[in-house]
């Protein structure tokens, strides 16, 4: 066993966690571990602010299925990680961020650029930890990667005082885990997977519902096998997209207050929801009492607690999406489905083909402005669906889920529970960086991007070649929505009047820039842009008050869309 | 006298966690509360015969399914190793209060009473007043509080609720 240094652990454990790049921010607390880090060989981007950092290492963690780790200093640096958990948290995504803290001796006494990070911290993580040995330390750190990527995955942070790094104890990484109170199940129980499969053969109108649980236990394959051995249509929620294929003929697109005509009348319809990883959460229910009213509900979660939450659930399947997966392809192959499934599942996707040819997504493209949905889809034209693209949020984010049909798991970056506007654009620059050779997108609108715009100047500085595509209405798209049909059009702040040169501004930072507001430019500007090496700034003027539909009015039945 | 038994018909449960003794263990669970919007009614925290663990009594209302989603929660929580609903169970429950009664007169003599008709101990005694031990499940310590009251009660400090399991007969 050798002796080291607290801050020398911290950075023997990434290495051995396999963590190849962390993104953080300096200060005066983490100065002993960031000393450590000079000729530590470790890759460090340089964000520009700490809320930048940590969608970095969430747009990491999403892109690639590995732990994404931030680093960050104590007081504001910590406090600043915040949203950046938050959203991680709410999505269930693998990150764990390092805060530095005030050493053991001042902790309470309101020192410098002291914060309770644990107390702060608690409800937008996983768990937390304050590190107050070091001979803690290497048991702490295992755990804190450990617990941030099984069972359901979330964000972990471990304060860490000043003190504490700068000491010395023997270090032996741990080899195994031992937590007596924290052991995620895995397999689904296999009674309550045969009565599923039976309730399935018996269903005349059944729909599977696919949720971010398959995204984040890459169960994505086994479930398309599972869905178009038995025929069923699927459809997802905005988490859940890339999780089963977008040009797939069952697929229904996503459902909710903004999905398609054909998910929510499906759902409504339908006699058997079978759901992996979703948690039914209200922007996919909408009015509870009146969602799916003649339908069984089978529900697949690794988290106990998001089962009958808010829907009431017939069959309960506690496991990993994946496992579980192959637990019901196992069943199949020695299963078969009675005749007559097969008839009543031709009958049910003639029923809904008939609501897809009735309000199929679309919108105008004579008009004399650019439309969003225009980019969207030349977007995906010209990448072939081929491309890991980021959102921030509000109308962009909806239409990105509905004209981009996302082909593959861990495409579709996006704050689906938070909701945190600026989150795309640092969240694409840590997936390059996980996929350097795969085109990554960031899709943003003109409130959004000007949440997180410093980390252009990371992007350049580091070359991270990212495309931000900024579709600018000038205002805040979907307040303005709201306003326009349900606050009597009365445009509270919502107009975003002015906006800077987004030309100037890339070229400012060093970037490439575009802009114009004429439809015909949109292929020719995005096809240069995709091109070119480095990272591009693109800003389409679009049309101001194009609203997105469906949509169902907050509290109303997921039946009840508004369609123009 | 005392055994409460698991058919209340009143919604309040009674949970009993086993938890690891460690730093912030309490804010983790009373903050899962607060931000859920879980009630707590009373909640009682003391070491195990093991030091490293903790046991917690936690007595808290709501419909079925809002106690499944507190359980649920509650097992979800790190450092939590069991929890236990014993309101599904047969289980013995014990409060203890304090109270420090006006006592002057009649009215001391009539404390004095209550306090042996309750197996109470005067624990202290004061030419006004007397302060008075008794332990009991909620029935008891109800009543006592309903006697002892027209007498003028100064103060009072209650424990809030232990419990355990009974153990299996034969």
């Amino acid at each position: 066993m050798a002796i080291k240094l607290g801050a020398e652990m911290v950075l023997e454990a990434l290495r051995k966690e396999g963590v190849e790049v962390i993104f953080g921010y300096p200060g005066g607390a983490v100065l002993p571990i960031y000393d450590a880090l000079y000729d530590s060989g470790l890759r460090h981007i340089l964000a520009r602010h700490e809320q930048g950092a940590v969608h970095m290492a969430d747009g990491f963690a999403r892109a690639s299925g590995r732990v994404g780790v931030a680093l960050v200093t104590s007081g504001p640096g910590a406090t600043n990680t915040v949203t950046g958990l938050a959203t991680a948290y709410m999505d269930s995504i693998p990150v764990v961020v390092l805060t530095g803290q005030v050493p053991t001796s001042l902790i309470g006494n309101d020192a410098f650029q002291e914060a309770d990070t644990v107390g702060i911290t608690r409800p937008v993580t996983k768990h937390n930890y304050l590190v107050k040995s070091v001979k803690d330390l290497p048991r702490i750190l295992k755990e804190a990667f450990y617990i941030a990527s099984s069972g359901r995955p979330g964000p972990v942070v471990v304060d860490l005082p000043k003190d504490v790094v700068s000491s010395e104890a023997e270090f032996e990484y741990p080899e195994t885990i031992a937590l007596r109170s924290y052991r995620p199940t895995v397999c689904g129980h296999v009674g309550q997977v045969r009565k599923a499969l039976e309730m399935l053969f018996a269903a005349k109108a059944p729909v599977v519902f696919v949720g971010g649980g398959v995204i984040l236990s890459n169960a994505a394959d086994r479930l398309t096998q599972f869905a178009r051995q038995l025929g069923v249509p699927v459809t997802m929620s905005l988490m859940g997209l890339g999780g089963f294929p977008g040009s797939d003929p069952l697929s229904l697109g996503m459902l909710g207050m903004h999905g398609t005509y054909q998910a929510n009348m499906a759902i409504q319809n339908s006699d058997l929801i079978f759901a992996v990883g979703p948690r039914f959460d209200d922007r996919v229910t909408g009015k509870l009492e009146t969602f799916a009213p003649k339908a069984k509900i089978v529900h697949i979660d690794v988290d106990p607690t998001s089962i009958s939450k808010s829907i009431r659930v017939d069959i309960p399947i506690v496991g990993d999406a994946r496992a579980v997966m192959g637990q019901f392809l196992e069943e199949l192959e020695r299963n078969e489905p009675p005749k007559e499934y097969f008839d009543h599942l031709e009958h049910w996707r003639g029923r809904i083909e008939n609501w897809k040819a009735l309000h199929a997504l679309d919108y105008d493209r004579n008009g004399s402005r650019i439309r969003s949905q225009h980019v969207i889809e030349t977007l995906y034209n010209l990448t072939g669906g081929d491309a890991v693209v980021a959102t921030d949020v509000g109308q962009h984010q909806m239409w990105v889920a509905q004209f981009f049909k996302f082909g593959k798991p861990r495409t579709l970056l996006t704050s689906g529970g938070l909701g945190t506007m600026g989150f795309g654009f640092p969240a694409a620059l840590g997936a390059k960086i996980a996929r350097p050779n795969e085109t990554v997108i960031a899709i943003s609108g003109d409130g959004s991007i000007q949440m997180n715009i410093q980390e252009l100047m990371t992007a350049v500085q580091y070359g991270i070649d990212v495309k931000v595509v900024i579709l600018n209405n000038s205002f805040l798209g979907m307040v303005r929505q709201w306003q326009e049909l349900f606050y009597r059009s009365r445009y509270a702040s919502s107009c975003m009047a002015m906006v800077p040169d987004f030309v100037k501004l890339a070229e400012a930072y060093g970037a490439k820039g575009f802009s114009s507001a004429v439809p015909e430019d949109v292929v020719p500007i995005l096809k240069e842009a995709l091109v070119h090496k480095g990272p591009v700034l693109v800003e389409f003027r679009v049309a101001e008050e194009d609203n997105v539909y469906p949509m169902v009015p907050p509290g109303g039945s997921i039946g009840d869309m508004l369609l123009v | 006298m005392g055994a409460a038994n698991g058919h209340n018909k009143t919604p309040r449960r009674i949970l009993s966690i086993l938890v690891n003794n460690e730093f912030g263990v309490l804010s983790r669970i009373s903050g899962l509360f607060s931000g859920r919007g879980f009630n707590i009614e009373s909640l009682c925290v003391a070491e195990t015969l093991d030091p490293e663990v903790s046991n917690m009594t936690i007595a808290t209302s709501g419909d079925e399914q809002i106690i499944e989603q507190i359980i649920k929660h509650l097992r979800k929580l790190i450092p939590v190793i069991k929890v236990t609903d014993l309101t599904e169970l047969a289980y013995v429950s014990r409060e203890m209060v304090l109270v420090k009664v006006h006592a002057e007169g009649d009215a001391r003599a009539e404390a004095m009473r209550l306090s042996e008709i309750f197996r109470g101990r005067i624990v202290d005694a004061a030419q006004k007043s007397l302060t008075i031990e008794v332990t009991g499940d909620d029935d008891k310590i109800q009543a006592f509080l309903d006697l002892i009251r027209p007498l003028g009660v100064k103060e009072i400090a209650r424990t809030g609720k232990i419990a355990m399991a009974r153990a299996q007969k034969g």
